[in-house]
């Protein structure tokens, strides 16, 4: 079967609330995109008419949780998927009510675009605000403002430049550099798939065009080679005396690509060697890119293990006991900077301390204050220590090596995610 | 102001099968990592056969670093437990069943009467399989796309030491930084293909050749119509009075407990034309198949808060 060009894959997220009609963009999505199906599309109108609702409610669609149906919100993040033909999309759905931060991190914390709901009517809140600001703090390179329910304001070309002009002049002051804007109505299908008569004013792409056009790498520039090892391959028991003797050091490519040939250190050892072959499932590779999950061979004889990196010889990541991070606190208990927290960053763990909470940012006024704790939803400059060193990237420069998590080791639960800061100078 | 346009990149990317498949390896890799005794569901569906083809390309040329399991409900459809058997024997790796008779003769499932469904009890035999073996880890082939309930959970699911999954209370999982923790007797539920849809499962069977039970192809067999599903007539199953047998073809979307799966009309006889038939289909595979899920609209996610995969 001739199967039509692929270009990837792409996750996205969707900011707003329910108010803005963010779901009911969802289910436009789907909708026009011929994914919502028959038989789910029966459920959702026995479901409306139970709540008295006269028209299909596009955003029962994306609801997931018995909970949440019951009191009309979404509390979660969920994950939704549709595709063209020519690209596979994953939404995340991160709800818009009081565990906004979180929710909004960990939905960005994948994503690379984001579209920014408006409402016409209410041009740009406080939370348009705040949208922008998590979307551009957890480096989501694209932004999509849409503003959306135009049909009630009829269209009106004047107010869609009015909200154009006011988010100009924040996102300027934020750094945000890569930003769209396009006039929809979510609700009557206006500009997301199909072109509207009501908008000939706009000759700027629709939404869908926008996601197909958009590029579905995190960065667009070349970034250093980084390969945490999950997991050694010593199949000595083989009955195979040519495995006796193979070491597999298997992981996915977090960023760059390593060719057969290359010159490498592994970390923290410091020892260099070259790759002698690169396999997916004991089938030899020529090369490996970003996002792919392989198994490197080295010419040399080195002892590896799991929470080591292999990374090219002319490019190292910063080998650090202390971090500078903003972190984001994701858990119903405060950080307590009297304990010992387990810090998870690619395939490595270690204790860690707080040396330090810099600054809180107050997330309306985006304003530093000081801080003695954090509860949860705060965003805040926090410095640790370690008991083992990490091998690190700034945030900015590299997702990969610049993220990580924080667990709690009583309850193992993940309290918290750091994005790590260039050194201060 | 920067546009941005996918034809100014230069950086190559993984064509979204391939993207899939890494990320699934990702995570597979991280259970082996993290785990001290993980176990891989392997039913003998067609989504836990793309789960195989995942483990091989994760751990070859060693072996899988965690055995399989079957939760038998013992009314499978004989043509996907010989594949099942077949199939594990063939990639030389160990095959565990527990079967939902063994509980019900332990008295551990009672069922309400003799023709329920035995699909949702197959939540105890695993948690009793779970304390047989001390297994932190279950690695299962559920995807997002099958079902509302399944939207929310995380790629890494945590089961308390009753197996239930508290919808309210998951753990952030941000990046691919997965947290596997778990104290003993707690385990995690980890989903490799969490990120797939049906179409992305045939798409990926084309692509890597997989051999398929044969029921998962278009096939004449003796059926009824039942309110609106095409319920297969079998000797678990029979007719009701005055219900006409007919021969349909037909195939199968699901492979599951025989009392509630059901085949959809079809003449799609190979992938491709399973393929072409997905892309375009209305019905959600599972709205259409699974005469379980229809039960409520809240149905899954009640049975997952139970220890239900």
């Amino acid at each position: 079967m001739q199967l039509i060009e692929d270009h990837g894959l792409l996750r996205f997220l969707t900011c707003g609330s329910v108010d803005d009609g963010k779901s009911t963009l969802i289910g436009r999505l789907l909708f026009d995109s011929k994914a919502i199906l028959a038989d789910t599309l029966s459920a959702i109108e026995k479901t409306s008419l139970k709540r008295g609702m006269q028209d299909v409610d596009l955003s029962l669609l994306t609801d997931g949780l018995q909970a949440e149906r019951e009191q009309g919100i979404t509390i979660d993040v969920a994950y939704r998927y549709f595709s063209t033909g020519t690209r596979k999309y994953i939404i995340a759905d991160a709800p818009g009510h009081e565990q906004y931060t979180r929710n909004m991190v960990t939905a960005a914390s994948t994503a690379n675009l984001a579209i920014i709901l408006i409402d016409a009517r209410k041009g740009v809140q406080p939370q348009t605000r705040r949208h922008s600001y998590l979307a551009h703090l957890v480096g989501i390179p694209h932004l999509v403002v849409a503003v959306n329910k135009m049909d009630l304001v009829d269209y009106s070309q004047a107010r869609f430049e009015e909200i154009k002009a006011d988010y100009l002049a924040f996102a300027a002051q934020l750094g945000i550099q890569d930003v769209r804007f396009i006039p929809l109505s979510a609700l009557k299908g206006d500009m997301v798939v199909d072109r509207s008569e009501n908008l000939v004013w706009y000759d700027g792409d629709t939404l869908m065009e926008i996601l197909e056009a958009a590029p579905a790498a995190h960065t667009e520039h070349d970034e250093p080679f980084r390969f945490p090892v999950q997991y050694v391959c010593r199949p000595q028991d083989s009955t195979n005396p040519e495995l006796h003797d193979y070491r597999g050091f298997m992981g996915r490519v977090e960023s760059g690509s390593i060719k057969v040939g290359d010159a490498v250190t592994v970390l923290p050892s410091g020892r260099t060697s070259i790759v002698k072959a690169i396999e997916l499932g004991g089938e030899p590779l020529r090369e490996a890119i970003t996002e792919q999950s392989v198994t490197l061979l080295l010419t040399d004889e080195i002892d590896i293990s799991r929470g080591d990196m292999i990374v090219k010889t002319d490019a190292l990541p910063t080998q650090t006991k202390q971090v500078d991070a903003t972190v984001c606190w994701l858990a119903e208990a405060p950080l307590d900077r009297a304990r010992t927290y387990l810090l998870r960053h690619t395939t490595r763990e270690t204790k860690a301390k707080v040396a330090a909470i810099e600054w809180r940012v107050d997330i309306n006024t985006l304003e530093r204050q000081a801080a003695e704790r954090l509860q949860m939803n705060d965003i805040a400059q926090v410095s640790f220590k370690l008991a083992q060193p990490l091998l690190t990237d700034p945030y900015v420069d590299n997702r990969g090596t610049g993220a990580f998590i924080i667990i709690d080791e009583s309850t193992n639960n993940t309290v918290g995610a750091g994005m790590i800061t260039k050194l201060a100078a | 102001m920067m546009l941005f346009n996918r034809q100014q990149t230069q950086l190559k990317t993984l064509p979204h099968l391939d993207w899939l498949e890494a990320e699934a390896i990702h995570i597979m890799r991280e259970v082996a990592g993290q785990c001290s005794n993980p176990v891989l569901l392997f039913s003998g569906g067609k989504d836990s056969i793309c789960m195989l083809r995942i483990a091989e390309k994760a751990f070859r040329p060693g072996r899988f670093p965690f055995p399989l399991m079957h939760i038998d409900t013992g009314h499978n459809y004989k043509e996907v437990t010989d594949f099942r058997d077949k199939r594990a024997a063939e990639l030389g790796e160990r095959l565990i069943v527990r079967s939902v008779e063994d509980s019900m003769k332990r008295g551990t499932v009672v069922l309400k009467h003799a023709n329920e469904s035995r699909n949702k009890h197959q939540s105890v035999t695993l948690l009793e399989a779970i304390e047989e073996f001390g297994f932190d880890a279950c690695i299962g082939g559920a995807r997002r796309d099958e079902e509302k309930a399944r939207a929310k959970e995380r790629i890494m699911s945590f089961r308390d030491e009753f197996g239930q999954w508290d919808p309210k209370n998951q753990r952030p999982e941000l990046w691919d930084l997965y947290n596997a923790r778990a104290h003993k007797g707690e385990n995690i539920r980890a989903f490799p293909i969490s990120n797939w849809t049906e179409l992305d499962v045939w798409q990926y069977i084309q692509r890597e050749g997989l051999e398929l039970p044969s029921i998962y192809f278009a096939h004449q067999r003796p059926i009824v119509r039942r309110q609106g599903s095409i319920v297969p007539v079998t000797e678990l199953t029979p007719a009701k009075a005055g219900e006409q047998i007919i021969d349909l073809q037909v195939r199968f979307r699901t492979v599951g407990d025989i009392t509630c799966t059901a085949p959809v009309e079809s003449d799609a006889d190979s992938v491709e034309k399973i393929i072409a038939e997905t892309a375009t289909t209305t019905i959600t595979e599972r709205g259409a198949t699974r005469l379980d899920d229809q039960a409520s609209e809240a149905a899954m996610e009640q049975r997952k808060k139970e220890g239900y995969f």
